[in-house]
Formats: structure tokens, sequence, C-alpha cells
């Protein structure tokens, strides 16, 4: 019983709390907060690839735009775009593909997407390259064992079809749930090789290095970051304007920075 | 009077929490049987990746069995008979699956097992055997979880055998091999077999251990948890649901039809 009625009890001030929220918005949503108003905390859901990059970034819009912050969760793209059809209280979300993008969008969740960021795709070999890879034809040798991404996840889809492209028939020893076990499994010996992202050997460090796939600066082997403001955003001003700081020159350098090109 | 107000306080001090606790575990259960997509079941589980699934599931979890029975209830006995030094260091060791979160497993088992592994590297020059990515890789990480059930419940009943028994055995001239084949081994039977259906239900849900451990490659390592995983990744919900309720049957079939045999010798517990 007491449980129930503290649940109430909670429940009513979440309520309330969002009621003044709400309100504090409503009146003044074409005027930025003023250090008098109470702060903003936009809710971003990105593509767990990103969360290195976009952790600088939110910390460096929070300095940028005095009284906003950006509350960040990371998660497959899959995940988040469930979760946003779901209702979850997103601003901005940020896809690491445009077939999850297009989930929400055609769910009416989000409209409008505009890209922020591209990714190429790199063979991720152990140092020093033992094996001495050149490229995908090499994956085709009987004593490789190399590692992919599952076709269910965008590394997957993209890998396949460079694969493909390349006519290198060869069938990889595992289909990892997302690129970071790719990554691992190489670090650790595993595998010789795995299909990952150039922002992925960047940020294996010294463990690993990237050998450079011919056909990766094609259109449809890039990766695509879409980014778009959430319907239920109760900040679309916001939520806009970090977008626009995503796309800005400072924005970009950060995500130059771990490996990522510009739109 | 007042005691018996007293006692009645209790249960409505009991009762309320253990009401909201099962409500806890079987809502979730209630939530799948809401979603699952009745219609399609059939086409959901006959699809060939969902067959596929199954029937390596049912593979490797009979192998992780039999290799966990052939292992652990060695280990149980000498846990349970034998005195040595770090006894109760082993015991807790064995049973560290239990409570491991399974990546980490995982990442143990590559470690150990993998092709640069302290023991896998040897396996590999040696042998030829490499385990990471193979079906025999998933049935070791299967293994590695399922293995401490089997201890659990062989130990207690190795513990719980009247030791009458086996001396007047021994005095009427029995070898000690005989003494465990037809004096030991009849009484323990029913809490090894239930101690094999628990393990062997452990090892059909393995998810952490066998992706990190063993990989993903449809056949030989995708076991059922491992595509429930993946079909919902990509939006395949229903087909996710489908195999997570034919676990979940499966699962609540062994823990029903076991009951009477798990809680039996473990509630005697020990002397």
């Amino acid at each position: 019983m007491t449980t129930m009625a503290s649940r109430t009890r909670s429940g009513t001030l979440v309520v309330a709390v969002m009621m003044a929220v709400a309100a504090a918005c409503g009146s003044g949503s074409s005027t930025r907060p003023s250090a008098t108003s109470p702060p903003v905390t936009l809710g971003v859901f990105a593509a767990s690839s990103l969360t290195e990059a976009f952790t600088d970034i939110g910390r460096r819009y929070a300095k940028a735009v005095p009284g906003t912050k950006a509350e960040l969760d990371f998660e497959s793209s899959s995940d988040l775009a469930r979760k946003i059809n779901d209702g979850a209280p997103a601003d901005v979300f940020v896809s690491a593909d445009e077939p999850n993008m297009d989930k929400v969008v055609s769910a009416g969740n989000a409209a409008a997407p505009k890209i922020v960021s591209r990714n190429r795709l790199q063979l991720l070999v152990a140092k020093g390259n033992p094996k001495h890879f050149t490229g995908l034809a090499d994956l085709e040798h009987p004593d490789v064992l190399f590692v992919l991404c599952a076709p269910e996840v965008p590394c997957g889809r993209l890998g396949a079809r460079a694969l493909r492209k390349a006519g290198v028939v060869a069938e990889p020893a595992s289909l990892e749930a997302n690129v970071k076990a790719v990554v691992s499994k190489v670090t650790l010996g595993e595998a010789d090789a795995g299909i990952v992202y150039v922002t992925d050997v960047l940020a294996s460090g010294a463990s690993a290095e990237g050998v450079d796939i011919a056909d990766a600066a094609d259109a449809d082997l890039e990766a695509l970051y879409p980014a778009a403001v959430v319907r239920q955003s109760t900040h679309p001003d916001d939520a806009h304007r970090f977008i626009d700081f995503v796309l800005s020159p400072e924005g970009q350098g950060v995500l130059a920075r771990f490996g990522f090109r510009g739109p | 009077m007042r005691a018996r107000r007293a006692r009645r306080r209790l249960s409505v001090v009991v009762v309320a929490p253990a009401v909201l606790g099962a409500t806890f575990l079987v809502l979730p259960l209630v939530g799948l049987l809401w979603r699952a997509p009745w219609h399609s079941l059939v086409d959901d589980l006959t699809s060939p990746e969902a067959r596929t699934a199954l029937r390596l599931s049912l593979v490797t979890s009979l192998g992780a069995t039999l290799v966990a029975a052939c292992l652990g209830i060695p280990l149980a006995w000498v846990l349970a008979r034998a005195t040595f030094p770090g006894r109760r260091l082993v015991r807790a060791m064995a049973l560290l699956p239990l409570v491991l979160p399974p990546v980490v497993g995982g990442v143990a088992l590559l470690l150990a097992f993998g092709r640069r592994g302290l023991l896998g590297a040897w396996l590999l020059d040696w042998f030829g055997i490499r385990l990471p990515f193979t079906t025999a890789g998933a049935i070791v990480a299967e293994a590695f979880v399922a293995m401490p059930f089997l201890v659990i419940t062989a130990e207690a009943a190795f513990r719980n055998v009247d030791r009458r028994y086996e001396d007047a055995a021994r005095t009427l001239g029995a070898r000690p091999a005989t003494v465990f084949r037809r004096v030991t081994l009849p009484l323990v039977a029913p809490a090894l077999v239930a101690g094999a259906v628990l393990g062997w239900a452990r090892a059909l849900g393995e998810f952490g251990a066998t992706i990190t451990f063993a990989g993903n490659a449809p056949g030989r390592t995708q076991t059922v948890p491992l595509e429930v995983f993946l079909a919902l990744e990509s939006g395949r919900s229903g087909v996710a649901i489908s195999l997570s309720l034919v676990l979940l049957v499966v699962c609540l079939g062994v823990l029903v039809g076991l009951r009477e045999r798990w809680l039996g010798p473990s509630a005697r517990a020990e002397p």
C-alpha cells in the first residue's frame, strides 16, 4: 500500500514538473533561454559508433549555448529507432544508416532528416599486417579467418555489399552482432581480418591497423548518418540548433578528429 | 488473541510483497504471450533460419550437458568426499559461472581456449583444433555455464548418501568401483538427472558466452538465443517472440517437471 501511495505521489510530481517545463517552453519558445529561465536538457539518441565524437560535441554544445545541455543516449540505431517509435522522450535522433531513420520518419515521428556525417569501410588486421593483406581479395585465401558484422546491422549490410562488388567469394567465420565485436575478435587475434569502419580502426589504437578497400569511396558503400528532430520533442528549436551545431565547423572538426567524413 | 493477530499481520506483510514478487516475475512472460504473433507462429518457427537455429540449439545443448556431466559429476564427487587444502576455493570456482556475467565468461574462454589462448594456442599447434567460430566452441561455452548446475546438485546428492550402505557393501567384499556402481549411483541417480536437465535448460538459453566465444555463424554457432537477438536487431520481432516462446515453454516444462526432485535434495541440505 505504501509503495502504491508513494508511486502515485512521485507520479504526480513528475507530471507537475513536466507541466512546468512545458509551460516555460511554450511561453517563450522563440526566445533564447536566458540565465534566469530553467535550463533546457535535450535528449539526443545517437548511434553507438558516435559515442566518442558526440560525447565531445555534447560538451562543446553546452558551452556554446549556455542554459542548455545534451543528454546523450548511445545504442544501436535499430534499438533507438524502436524506442522512439515506442514513445521514448527524445529530441534528436542520429542514426548510423538511412533504413533505421526511415522507420522513424515513416511512423511519423520525425521529418526531413539531414545527413550530418559519413563513414567508410576499411579492413582491420593485426598490427604490422603479418598476413600481408592488400585488399578484400585476400580474404579468399583458405588460411584466412575473417569476421563480418551480421546482415541485420548496418556494417554487415555494407560489408557484404563490398564483398559482392569486389567479386570476393569467401565465407566469414562469424557474423558478429556489432562492429565493436568484430574489432575485438581481430585485436584478440581470433580472426585475421574484419570489415569495420575507418573510425573503428582509429579507435582500436595501437593493437591493430587498417588496410584500404578499393571501392570504399563509392556512394553505395558509404555509411550515412542522418539526423532529425523527433516529433514529440518538447524543445524543437533547441533540437534544430543542436543539429546545426553538429553541422557547424566546430562539430565537423570533432567528427573529423575521430575519422568521420563531412556530409 | 494477541498472538493470533500478530500472526495475521505478519502474513499480510509477507503476502503483499510475495504477490508483487510473483507479478514482477510473471508479467514479462505474460507480455511475451500477449505480443506473440499467433497467426504466423508456425511460419516463423519453420523458416529455414529458425529451423537451423532450433536444430543447432538441440545439438549444442545436449553436447554441453554431456560434457558437463562427464566432468562435473566426478568433480562433485571429489568435492563431496575428498578433503584437500583449497577445497572451498575449488568449490567456489566451480560455481563461479553461475554469477559471472556470461560475456565475461566468454572473454575468459577466449583467453583460455582461443587461438592465442593459454591452452588454445597449444591445441591449435599440436592437434590443429580451433574452438572459436565452431560448433565445438558453442558446446564449450554452453558447458561452461551449465556445469555449475550439475556440480551443485550432484555434490549435495553425494553428501546426502547414507554412508552406512556403502560401508555395508564394502564389508561384504565389494570393490570401490562396485560400491559406486551398485550402491552410490542408484541412490544419487535422480539428483544427477535433475542436475543434468537443469544444466541442459541453462545451456539451451545460453547467449553471452556463446556469442563472445563462439561468434555468430548460422548453422555452426547461431543458436536460438543468438537468432532471437539478431531478429530483434533487424525488426523481425515476430520470429524473435516465437522463438522466445519455444524457449519459455521448454524451460517452464523442465522446471515444473523438476520441482520436486530439485527441491528434494537441497531442502534436506548438508548434515
